[in-house]
C-alpha cells in the first residue's frame, strides 16, 4: 500500500466516510457503506487487516491463527449481503469435540446423535436424555434472544416516538414468550452457568465442557453470577443452521477477514494499511476527518471508529469534547482481559493414551476443562492477580481438517488460555510470557504424554501482546467485558448504544458496541445502518 | 448375491458407519464417517476417494469403431482425440436421451464407455455390418475417483504423467508398478481424476494412493457426499434428473439433451455432417425452439426462507442432505411451472439450491419462481432465482 503523499490535493483525501481500524467490524462497516454508494476509506494501523482475526505464516508452511480461531456468531446476512461466498467464504465443519479427563478417560462428541447419547451415558446414564432436554430448552432461549443480535438496541432514554415504539415492540416480544422460556432466559442472563447446568447434569466432564463457553474471554468462573450470560452469548451463533455450533474458516479466521477485505474492496471501499490514526478532527462539534500519526489528514463528514470504547472516546477525541457522564462511564468500563493464546507448530499429532493411535478426535475443539471445579480453580488464581497454575485450554488442530494450514504430516495447534489477568500482582507479562508458555505446555503434557517432543515452535500471546498488537485495551478479546451493565442498552454507555457519539458525524462500530465481541460483524453492520439512516434523514 | 468391489477390503475397514447401499449389485458406502458433510469438505479442501467400480464399462474396438460411435452417440466422438475422454450421451431417434456416460479414447479405434445401466444389447443391435466389437469389461477394471484440490499433487507424486493432464485428458501410466489408466474426469465438479486399475491389482494401487494421502486430509467419500458435490456442479443423475427414454412410459418422463441443458454439445451442429441417432430430431428442436423446459439451477432466496420458517416458529433448517426427488415450482399465482429434481443446502454457497425443470421464458438467470416445500406440516412457497449451472464452479476444475 502506498503511503500518503503529502503533496496530493485535498480532493484526493476527501471521502464520504472514513473507518478507523481494519478489524472485521471496520471492514464490515466499510463494505456496507461502500455498497450504499459512499466513497469509503478504511484506515488500518498494521500491515494487514483483520485485527484480532488474522492468520500468519509464522514458520514456513505453518499458518497460525494468532488470536481468534473459530466462527459461529458471524451474522449469516453479512455473508449474503456482501457476497462473501464469491470472495472465498468457506466455513469448515468441526466433526468432533474432545474433552479429556484428568483420570485418563474422556468425553468424545461427534456427528451422530445416537452415538453422542451413548457416550454421555458412559459418564452418566442420567445425562443422556438430560442432554437432549438441555439442548431443547436452550434452543428455545436462543430462538427468543437471537433476533437481538441483528437489531439496534432501542434508546431507553429517548422520547423519540420511534424509540418508544421500538421499546414497546421489544417488551411485547418478551411478553409473548412462553413462561418457561422467559424464565430460562432470565436465569441465564443473570445467573451462573453452574446453577443452570447443575439443574440438568451429573457428569463433571460434560458440565466442564458446557461451562467452558461460560468463561471464554471473561473474568468470571462458572460459579460466578453472570457466567450464564457469557454461556448464552457463545451459543447464540450457528454453523449452517445448527444453533450453537462452531466452525473453522478456511485459512483460519484470518482467511475470513481476507475474504471480507476482498469483498469490501470489490464493493468500492479503499483500504490503506500502515495508516495509524492519531486523532479525529472535529470542527464545531462535528467530525470532519482524521489525522494520521505521520501528520497527514483525510476528510469526510462521517468518521467511524472500529476501535474499542476507551480508544474511541478517550484517545481518538479529546474527552473534554464529550459529556462528563459519558467520559466517566467509559473510564469505568471494564476491560480486564484474562485470555491468552499459545500456538504451536507440531511435528505430528499428539496422542491421547486412552485412544491409542487415534487422531480423529482432534478435528474440532479439544477442551481442557474437565470439570466446573477445574475451571473455577483456574479462575481462583486470577482473582488474586496471577495466572492459572492449571489453566483452562480451548485447543484446536485446524490443519487436520484444513490441510493447507500445515505441511503434510505436521500440524498447527491453537490454544486459547485462561485465566491470565492483564494486571499481574508483582510482575508483568514481559517477564511472565515464556513462563506462561511453559505452564500451558506442562498442562498439555499432563494430558498428552510426549506432547513436548512434538513442539517445533511455540508462540505465546499474552493480554499485553493482544493490547500491543491488536489495540484491544487490556487485551480484552471482546473490546470490553460481557457483564450485564455493559451489554445491550448499555454497551458501551447508557444513551450511546446506537453507534452514534455526542460528536456529530462521529460513529462507533467496534466490538465494544452492541451486540459485542466475537467475529460476528453485527456491530459493523448495524452501525452502517444507522449511518445511512442519519444520512438519508439529513438529505431529506 | 450382493457383490463387493475390488477395493472393498480396504474401504470396508474405513467405513465407520456400517452403512452400505446397493449400486448395480455392489456394496457402495453411503458414507464412511458419521458426517457425510465432512467427506464433502474433503472434496472441496483436500481430496476424497470414491469407488466408482460398479459402473458398467464397455470396450468398443474395431476398424469402424469411430464411425460406429459417431453414429450412435449424440456428441461428436470425432472431436475426442486418442488420449482424451468425453462426457457423452446417446439418444433415441426422437431426440430423447437414452443415457449418459464418459467415453475414454485409448487409441484411434480403441474406446471404453461407462454407463450407469447395462447397454450391451442396445449398442450391439446397432453394429450392423460394421467392423466393431463391443465387450463388457465391467469386472476387469477397478475405478477409484480421486477428487479435490489435492488430487493432482497426490497422483503426480505416484505417476508424474498425471501432472500435465488437461481437463478430460487420459493417460496410461503406472502406479506402484501396476499399469493403470488415469483420466481427468469425475462427478464432483472439482479438480479430479479417475484411476483405472486392473481389478486384480486394485488393492496395490489403492494402498499406494492411500499411502501418499496420509497426513493430507484425504478420506474416502460415500454416495451422499458425491451427490452433494454433483448437485452443486449441476451434473445429471439418471433416474433423478432424467430417465432413460428406452424405459420411460410417457414423453413427460423423457427429456431431450437441449432440455437437460446439454445444448453445448451441439454448438457445431451446423458443420457436423454426421448422421447420428436423434440428430434430425435435435436439429428440428433447435430450429423450431420446441424444447418444453430447461433444466436450470435454482437458488432459494435466503431471506424468504428464514422469514417463512421464523413465522412458523421454527429455526430455519439448513440441511445439506441431498433430496433427490420431485418438488414443484410455481409462478406467483401458484400455477405450476415445472419441478425441481434435486435440492440441498449447499455448505459452500451457503444457500439452498436445486436443479429444476423451468419453462423457457424463465431460464434467464435471475428469473423468479416459487419452490413448494412443507413447513410445519403445510405447503409454503419459497422465492427462488434461476441461476446458471454449475452453481459452484472453481477455476481449478478445468485449470
Ligand atoms: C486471543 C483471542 C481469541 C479469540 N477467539 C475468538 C474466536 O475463536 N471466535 C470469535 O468469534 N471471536 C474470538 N475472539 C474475539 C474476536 O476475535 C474479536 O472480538 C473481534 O475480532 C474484534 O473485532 P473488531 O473488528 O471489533 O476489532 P479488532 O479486531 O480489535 O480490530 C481493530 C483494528 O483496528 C486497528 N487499529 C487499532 N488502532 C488503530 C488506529 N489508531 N488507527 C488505525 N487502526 C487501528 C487494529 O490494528 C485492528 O486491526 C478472540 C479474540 C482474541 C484476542
Amino acid at each position: 500500500m502506498p503511503k500518503t503523499k503529502t503533496t496530493s490535493a485535498t480532493a484526493d483525501r476527501t471521502y464520504d466516510a472514513i473507518v478507523i481500524g481494519g478489524g472485521h467490524n471496520g471492514l464490515t462497516n466499510g463494505a456496507y457503506l461502500a455498497k450504499a454508494g459512499l466513497r469509503t476509506l478504511v484506515l488500518e494501523r498494521r500491515h494487514l487487516v483483520g485485527g484480532a482475526a488474522i492468520t500468519e505464516e509464522l514458520r514456513p508452511g505453518f499458518w497460525f491463527t494468532t488470536f481468534s480461531y473459530a466462527l459461529s456468531l458471524l451474522r449469516p446476512d453479512i455473508v449474503q449481503d456482501l457476497d462473501l461466498v464469491k470472495h472465498g467464504f468457506m466455513p469448515i465443519l468441526m466433526p468432533t469435540t474432545f474433552c479429556p479427563k484428568e483420570d485418563g478417560d474422556y468425553l468424545l462428541l461427534g456427528q451422530d446423535h445416537g452415538e453422542n447419547l451413548r457416550e454421555i451415558g458412559r459418564q452418566s446414564k442420567h445425562d443422556a436424555d438430560a442432554y437432549d432436554a438441555f439442548n431443547h430448552d436452550v434452543l428455545k432461549v436462543i430462538q427468543a434472544i437471537k433476533p437481538l443480535l441483528d437489531e439496534v438496541p432501542p434508546d431507553l432514554f429517548s422520547d423519540d416516538p420511534e424509540e418508544l415504539i421500538a421499546l414497546a415492540a421489544l417488551g411485547q416480544r418478551f411478553r409473548k414468550l412462553d413462561k418457561k422460556v422467559l424464565h430460562d432466559a432470565v436465569r441465564l442472563l443473570t445467573g451462573s452457568a453452574a446453577d443452570f447446568l447443575d439443574d440438568y447434569f451429573e457428569s463433571d466432564v460434560l458440565k466442564g465442557y458446557l461451562a467452558s463457553s461460560a468463561i471464554i474471554g471473561t473474568k468470571v468462573g462458572p460459579y460466578s453470577q453472570g457466567s450464564g450470560l457469557v454461556l448464552l452469548y457463545h451459543i447464540l451463533g450457528e454453523h449452517d443452521g445448527e444453533m450453537g455450533a462452531w466452525s473453522f474458516h478456511k485459512g483460519g479466521n484470518g482467511g475470513f477477514t481476507q475474504v471480507l477485505s476482498r469483498a469490501a474492496q470489490a464493493l468500492g471501499a479503499e483500504i490503506r494499511l500502515e495508516s495509524p490514526v492519531e486523532r479525529v478532527i472535529t470542527r464545531n462539534g462535528r467530525a470532519t476527518g482524521v489525522a494520521l500519526a505521520d501528520g497527514s489528514e483525510f476528510y469526510a463528514p462521517v468518521v467511524v471508529s472500529a476501535l474499542d470504547p476507551r480508544r474511541t472516546f478517550l484517545e481518538l477525541v479529546e474527552p473534554r469534547e464529550l459529556p462528563t457522564d459519558l467520559v466517566e462511564t467509559i473510564q469505568r468500563f471494564r476491560f480486564q482481559g484474562t485470555s491468552s493464546k499459545v500456538n504451536f507448530a507440531l511435528d505430528g499429532i499428539p496422542r491421547y493414551p486412552a485412544l491409542g493411535d487415534r487422531i480423529d478426535q482432534y478435528r474440532g475443539f479439544t477442551n481442557i476443562g474437565p470439570s466446573m471445579e477445574y475451571l473455577e480453580r483456574a479462575f481462583d488464581d486470577a482473582k488474586y492477580g496471577w495466572y492459572s497454575k492449571r489453566p483452562y485450554l480451548d485447543t484446536a488442530i485446524q490443519s487436520l481438517v484444513d490441510p493447507d494450514m500445515a505441511p503434510p504430516g505436521k500440524a498447527v495447534m491453537s490454544c486459547f488460555v485462561q485465566y491470565t489477568p492483564y494486571h499481574l500482582r508483582e510482575s508483568d507479562w514481559d517477564a511472565e510470557k515464556e513462563n506462561l508458555g511453559d505452564t500451558v505446555q506442562a498442562t498439555l503434557e499432563s494430558f498428552f504424554p510426549g506432547f513436548g517432543d512434538l513442539v517445533l515452535q511455540r508462540e505465546v500471546r499474552t493480554p499485553l501482546d493482544i493490547e500491543r498488537t491488536v489495540g484491544l485495551s487490556e487485551g480484552n478479546i471482546f473490546a470490553g467485558e460481557f457483564l450485564a451493565p455493559q451489554m445491550f442498552f448499555f454497551r458501551p454507555a447508557p444513551g450511546w448504544a446506537q453507534y452514534r457519539t455526542p460528536i456529530d458525524g462521529y460513529y462507533q462500530c467496534g466490538s465494544g458496541t452492541h451486540p459485542g465481541g466475537c467475529v460476528m460483524g453485527a456491530p459493523g453492520k448495524l452501525a452502517a445502518g444507522q449511518i445511512l439512516k442519519d444520512r438519508a434523514r439529513a438529505q431529506a | 448375491m450382493i457383490r463387493t468391489t475390488p477395493f472393498h477390503e480396504r474401504l470396508a475397514a474405513l467405513n465407520e458407519t456400517g452403512l452400505w447401499e446397493h449400486w448395480s449389485n455392489h456394496l457402495a458406502a453411503t458414507r464412511y464417517q458419521m458426517s457425510e458433510k465432512f467427506e464433502y469438505f474433503a472434496i472441496r479442501n483436500s481430496a476424497g476417494l470414491f469407488d466408482s467400480s460398479p459402473l458398467y464399462k464397455y470396450r468398443i474396438h474395431g476398424l469402424d469403431a469411430e464411425r460406429f460411435l459417431a453414429g450412435v452417440l449424440a456428441r461428436d466422438i470425432r472431436t475426442c482425440q486418442p488420449g482424451h475422454a468425453q462426457y457423452t450421451i446417446w439418444c433415441d431417434d426422437r431426440g430423447f436421451v437414452v443415457e449418459d456416460g464418459v467415453i475414454l479414447r485409448h487409441g484411434p479405434s480403441e474406446f471404453v464407455l461407462t454407463a450407469a445401466e447395462p447397454n450391451l444389447a442396445y449398442f450391439g443391435e446397432l453394429i450392423g455390418r460394421m467392423d466393431v466389437t463391443i465387450e463388457e469389461v465391467s469386472d476387469d477394471w477397478a475405478v477409484l475417483a480421486v477428487q479435490g484440490p489435492r488430487s493432482r499433487d497426490l497422483l503426480s507424486a505416484l505417476a508424474p504423467a498425471v501432472g500435465g493432464l488437461p481437463y478430460f485428458g487420459l493417460t496410461s501410466t503406472r502406479i506402484a508398478k501396476v499399469p493403470v489408466h488415469v483420466s481427468r474426469t469425475g462427478f464432483t465438479g472439482d479438480l479430479g481424476f479417475e484411476v483405472w486399475a486392473p481389478a486384480a491389482d486394485a488393492l496395490t494401487v489403492f494402498d499406494a494412493i492411500w499411502g501418499v494421502s496420509r497426513g493430507q486430509g484425504v478420506i474416502p467419500i460415500g454416495m451422499i457426499a458425491l451427490y452433494m458435490a454433483r448437485i452443486e456442479a449441476g451434473l445429471l443423475l439418471l433416474d433423478v434428473d432424467f430417465h432413460s427414454s428406452r424405459f420411460a412410459w410417457t414423453d413427460a418422463d423423457r427429456s431431450t439433451p437441449i432440455e437437460l441443458g446439454l445444448g453445448w454439445m451441439f454448438r457445431d451442429l451446423a458443420n457436423d455432417d454426421r448422421e447420428f441417432i436423434g440428430g434430425d430430431a435435435i436439429r428440428r428442436e433447435i430450429a423450431g425452439k420446441t424444447s418444453r423446459w430447461k433444466l436450470s439451477g435454482l437458488v432459494v432466496d435466503w431471506q424468504d426462507y428464514d422469514r417463512i420458517y421464523d413465522r412458523a416458529g421454527l429455526i430455519p433448517p439448513k440441511d445439506h442432505t441431498p433430496i433427490q426427488d420431485e418438488y414443484y415450482i410455481y409462478d406467483d399465482d401458484l400455477n405450476q411451472l415445472g419441478y425441481a429434481t434435486s435440492q440441498m443446502y449447499s455448505p459452500i454457497l451457503q444457500r439452498h439450491i436445486a436443479l429444476a425443470r423451468v419453462p423457457l421464458d424463465r431460464t434467464a438467470p435471475g428469473s423468479r419462481v416459487k419452490l413448494e416445500l412443507a413447513v410445519n406440516h403445510r405447503y409454503e412457497y419459497f422465492d427462488a432465482n434461476v441461476a446458471r449451472t454449475p452453481l459452484y464452479n472453481p477455476e481449478r476444475r478445468t485449470a
